[in-house]
């Protein structure tokens, strides 16, 4: 039986009644005796704790108390409980989209704060409510930037999550769009020939900060460059990292993406996540996505509701600026919950801690024979290293000591077969860091290197 | 209520993080760092605690409030399974796992989770394949078309437009534009179901499919739905169903088996997943054998030996449209929903809901005008024409109801239906609750014949009345720390 189902038989009866027809059945007829399932073998129903249990001995079956090196846009960051504790709130949780203003200002108030904390971020003038994740939000940039300035031409630099590459390209196959991707030269974005790719037909240059192989850098001259030929910059970041370095807006970029997952969600095997994005405010009738705005009630009190919602599918339809409808409301108020915890000043700690733990490792790597930690660009909590034999090799092996050691480059850089990218994040601690260096010297003792 | 940023106190502190155990580290060339300054709330942890409290009690929400919001499907979301999804061993567990070798040994459990979900999908809407990675329905509806497009490239087909009737999902044509195609809407005739005439003008050879809810947004089923199927595949054309409103239909048929090649599924309307104020939701998509080599990368796929894996290797596979494997923690609860009703639990959904619309319906189709006059599927529309000859909208009565403590039905959609009330009660709301809403109706309908004027107050017992949707527009403050204009 359906524990969720409250009718009894009795109601059944009289509500058949109060129909006018005799049978749960028959207020089915428009489904014709051709239209039933050919086959509808699903397992009888269970208890809840027998379904406990046994959902519960898959989650048992996943190694997910590895100590994790790896990273890749996804990062380990602590979770303080207080957020699930305010997040599973029913009132968050089980409310939907806030169409209705009078009824909805929790969830919309809370997506304004959301907003401006991701404007102050990132020192954009303007942000949406959310979108589903990093790749997808720089999917919609890109489509936005195409319909702002009406070119087909993106420059890509390789440096961008190789992930978000193939989603970018996935999806636009259909359409008719022109790929120039630059590879990175020594781990950082090649920007001699960025700037010679960025032409009078280039609508958007796609850029990372840090990138993937954990470089920092800092895109103004492209920025410029690009302004001048009439092309927008859009940058994807990394939340954390902004605590320390140099803000899309300082570097002049037209739109800002991001994956907000280190920003209070946990990792949950790729999701959900929480996907932002910011721009500058002429551009914000062209912004994919939920807007929160402020205004006031009849008797001139503050309040908030969805705005500029001619933008959007269910007024527009096909005109819309994107075809989202859900998003992901509850990750962003959840990511609005871990930034007013962390406060400007903790964001600030963080970035610093997260950074020279980073810095520490990165000298106790070096200190490793036949390990060479790359030093082109300076990073922020995740880096490349170059070992003398097959990274992947390494990292099956260093599974053994416990490690999620990292990233290998190979699978998405066929050059790089050698590289590995390690993160690093506050959780880690100076002995779990020694373990590592110790594990991965008998590793590479023991590959004969 | 004060913004979080205005209760903030400089110096004070939410958090205490891990301190730095390592040697003091030269800091960062300062060319690479921020000058602006982050303007972050400083606040402690009992000032959030309280703001954020306090914030959820300005909503509604299905765990406090009936909520028959039309097209949403918000039914009760079970606890357990959200116990589920925040197990160790799912919420801890890194997506890049599966690529650091061991045969995919790290990640097993998750993986027999994906593999068995895909399976019960298949099994429950009667496809051969299913993709978990669509985040959204309308993420689905994107990924469908996109193997729409896929398949009709391979076969060298020319196609340019997507049929879509006018009563669908704002998403459909929103989609099928943002794939590349151009949308042909068909019109709805005088019973609420596609107009067979006007869809047979429109088919031809350069159609490459179609987008179909059924049942439709005015709840009604298709019974010409096999017709219609028919006709798209003589051009080879490609039936894609919106699995929006997939709860009315649960056990009773499949969309595989009506003739689609193509669906999404809500997980966060049909299995109850909460909606969490917009999202996350997950939209899985299922597909017919000819659309199979064309889903998104990784496949999950159980080898021999019985090891479950990742698949990469489809070479026309339309790529990724995910970063992994979907909103794993959304098909974790799902998940856990579907074992829990099994076979006869699944059909109690879809006969249930149905009953609880029709009731609805039967008992306010006296005083409000139905849209269509027969029976519903699993929600029923109303149109304000009869209310409206007083001066009041369905905006009005929606706005009244909200102080009965429920939150109001979807209005002005669809939008074939002048001043339409939609209203979705789903399977887990009594009896009495119904009675509830009906009366509440009821009220709703009197008031607006005895005191029309008074119908524009309402509401007036939430903390703000209602808001001015104009100015918000006009002044687009949209970020607290940026001045308007």
């Amino acid at each position: 039986m359906n524990p969720y189902v409250a009718n009894t038989s009795r109601d059944v009866r009289e509500m058949l009644a109060a129909i006018g027809v005799d049978a749960i059945d028959e207020l089915f007829r428009d489904i014709r005796p051709e239209h039933a399932p050919r086959s509808f073998n699903i397992p009888d129903g269970k208890s809840e704790y027998e379904v406990m249990e046994y959902v519960g001995s898959l989650a048992d079956r996943n190694a997910s108390d590895l100590i994790l090196f790896l990273g890749g846009g996804f990062y380990d960051h602590y979770i303080p409980p207080v957020i699930p504790s305010l997040i599973s709130r029913g009132e968050f949780l089980t409310a939907y989209t806030p169409y209705q203003p009078e009824c909805s200002q929790g969830t919309l108030q809370a997506l304004y704060e959301y907003q401006s904390n991701i404007c102050s971020l990132t020192g954009m003038d303007v942000a949406n409510a959310s979108l589903y994740d990093g790749g997808t939000a720089l999917y919609e940039a890109m489509m936005m930037a195409l319909r702002l300035n009406g070119r087909n031409q993106v420059v890509m630099d390789g440096g961008v999550s190789p992930i978000f590459r193939k989603m970018l390209r996935s999806y636009t196959s259909n359409l008719n769009i022109e790929f120039i991707e630059i590879d990175p030269s020594h781990g950082q974005s090649d920007r001699e020939k960025i700037k010679d790719a960025v032409t009078e037909k280039t609508a958007a240059v796609i850029l990372q900060n840090p990138n993937f192989f954990g470089a920092v850098d800092d895109h103004s001259d492209i920025a410029a460059l690009a302004h001048d030929r009439g092309a927008l910059i859009i940058q994807s970041v990394y939340p954390v990292a902004l605590g320390m370095l140099k803000t899309p807006q300082e570097m002049d970029v037209d739109i800002v993406t991001g994956e907000g997952q280190s920003l209070g969600l946990p990792l949950s095997f790729g999701g959900p996540y929480l996907g932002f994005m910011a721009t500058r405010r002429k551009f914000i009738r062209k912004m994919p996505g939920r807007i929160v705005g402020e205004t006031v009630d009849t008797r001139g009190r503050r309040c908030f509701v969805n705005t500029l919602q001619a933008r959007e599918q269910h007024i527009r339809r096909e005109k819309a600026t994107s075809n989202i409808c859900t998003n992901v409301a509850l990750c962003a108020v959840q990511a609005s919950v871990y930034m007013s915890l962390l406060g400007r000043q903790g964001l600030k700690d963080l970035a610093q801690v997260n950074r020279e733990k980073t810095e520490y490792l990165k000298t106790q790597l070096s200190l490793i024979e036949g390990v060479e930690v790359k030093r082109s660009a300076p990073t922020f909590n995740e880096f490349t290293i170059a070992l003398p034999v097959d990274a992947a090799q390494v990292v099956e092996r260093m599974i053994d000591f416990g490690f999620a050691a990292g990233y290998p480059l190979g699978r998405y850089y066929p050059s790089m077969t050698h590289y590995l990218v390690v993160a690093v994040t506050e959780k880690r601690t100076r002995a779990q860091m020694d373990q590592y260096c110790l594990s991965l010297r008998q590793v590479l003792d023991q590959a004969g290197a | 209520m004060k913004l979080i940023f205005e209760k903030t106190q400089s110096g004070r502190r939410g958090l205490s993080l891990p301190q730095s155990d390592v040697p003091e580290q030269k800091s960062m060339d300062s060319r690479y760092c921020r000058q602006e300054q982050l303007q972050w709330p400083e606040v402690t942890e009992l000032d959030v605690v309280r703001h954020f409290t306090h914030l959820s009690q300005r909503n509604f929400s299905v765990d406090a409030n009936l909520y028959p919001l039309g097209s949403c499907t918000m039914k009760y979301n079970p606890r357990f399974t959200e116990a589920l999804a925040a197990l160790p061993g799912f919420a801890g567990l890194h997506p890049l796992l599966p690529q650091l070798g061991r045969g995919y040994a790290l990640t097993q459990g998750a993986l027999q989770l994906l593999y068995e979900m895909e399976s019960l999908l298949c099994e429950i809407t009667g496809f051969d394949a299913f993709t978990l990675q669509p985040l959204a329905g309308a993420h689905g509806e994107l990924t469908g078309v996109m193997m729409m497009a896929a398949y009709h490239k391979a076969r060298g087909n020319h196609k340019t437009h997507i049929i879509i009737p006018d009563s669908a999902h704002g998403t459909n044509p929103a989609s099928a534009a943002i794939a590349g195609y151009q949308t042909v809407a068909v019109p709805s005739n005088s019973d609420g179901v596609l107009d067979m005439e006007r869809l047979r003008e429109a088919v031809n050879d350069q159609t490459a499919g179609m987008m179909l809810t059924c049942p439709n947004t005015v709840g009604i089923f298709n019974s010409n739905i096999d017709h219609i199927a028919r006709m798209i595949h003589e051009v080879d054309g490609i039936m894609y169903y919106d699995g929006a409103n997939l709860n009315a239909i649960l056990g009773r048929c499949r969309p595989g088996d009506l003739g689609f090649d193509v669906m999404h599924v809500n997980l966060h309307k049909t299995f109850a997943t909460p909606h969490g104020g917009g999202g996350p939701g997950a939209g899985p998509v299922g597909v017919a054998g000819k659309l199979v080599p064309y889903l998104p990368i990784s496949r999950v796929v159980k080898d021999e030996a019985g090891t479950f894996r990742l698949d990469y290797d489809e070479p026309d596979s339309i790529g990724y449209v995910a970063s992994f494997y979907g909103n794993f923690a959304v098909i974790v609860k799902a998940f856990a929903y579907i074992l829990l009703l099994g076979r006869d639990g699944l059909r109690q959904v879809g006969d249930h809901a149905v009953l609880n619309a029709n009731y609805v319906q039967a008992r306010l189709k006296g005083v409000f005008e139905a849209a269509y006059d027969r029976l519903c599927m699993h929600e029923c529309v109303f149109s304000a024409v009869r209310q409206m000859e007083q001066g009041v909208h369905a905006v009005d009565i929606a706005k009244f109801l909200i102080d009965q403590g429920i939150h109001p039905m979807t209005i002005y959609f669809p939008l074939i239906v002048k001043e339409a009330m939609m209203i979705e009660p789903t399977e887990t709301e009594s009896r009495e609750s119904l009675d509830f809403l009906i009366d509440a109706m009821l009220r709703a309908a009197a008031l607006a014949g005895a005191q029309p004027d008074a119908m524009a107050a309402y509401p007036k017992t939430m903390p703000i009345t209602r808001p001015d949707e104009v100015l918000a527009a006009k002044q687009m403050k949209v970020n607290y720390f940026a001045p308007c204009g």
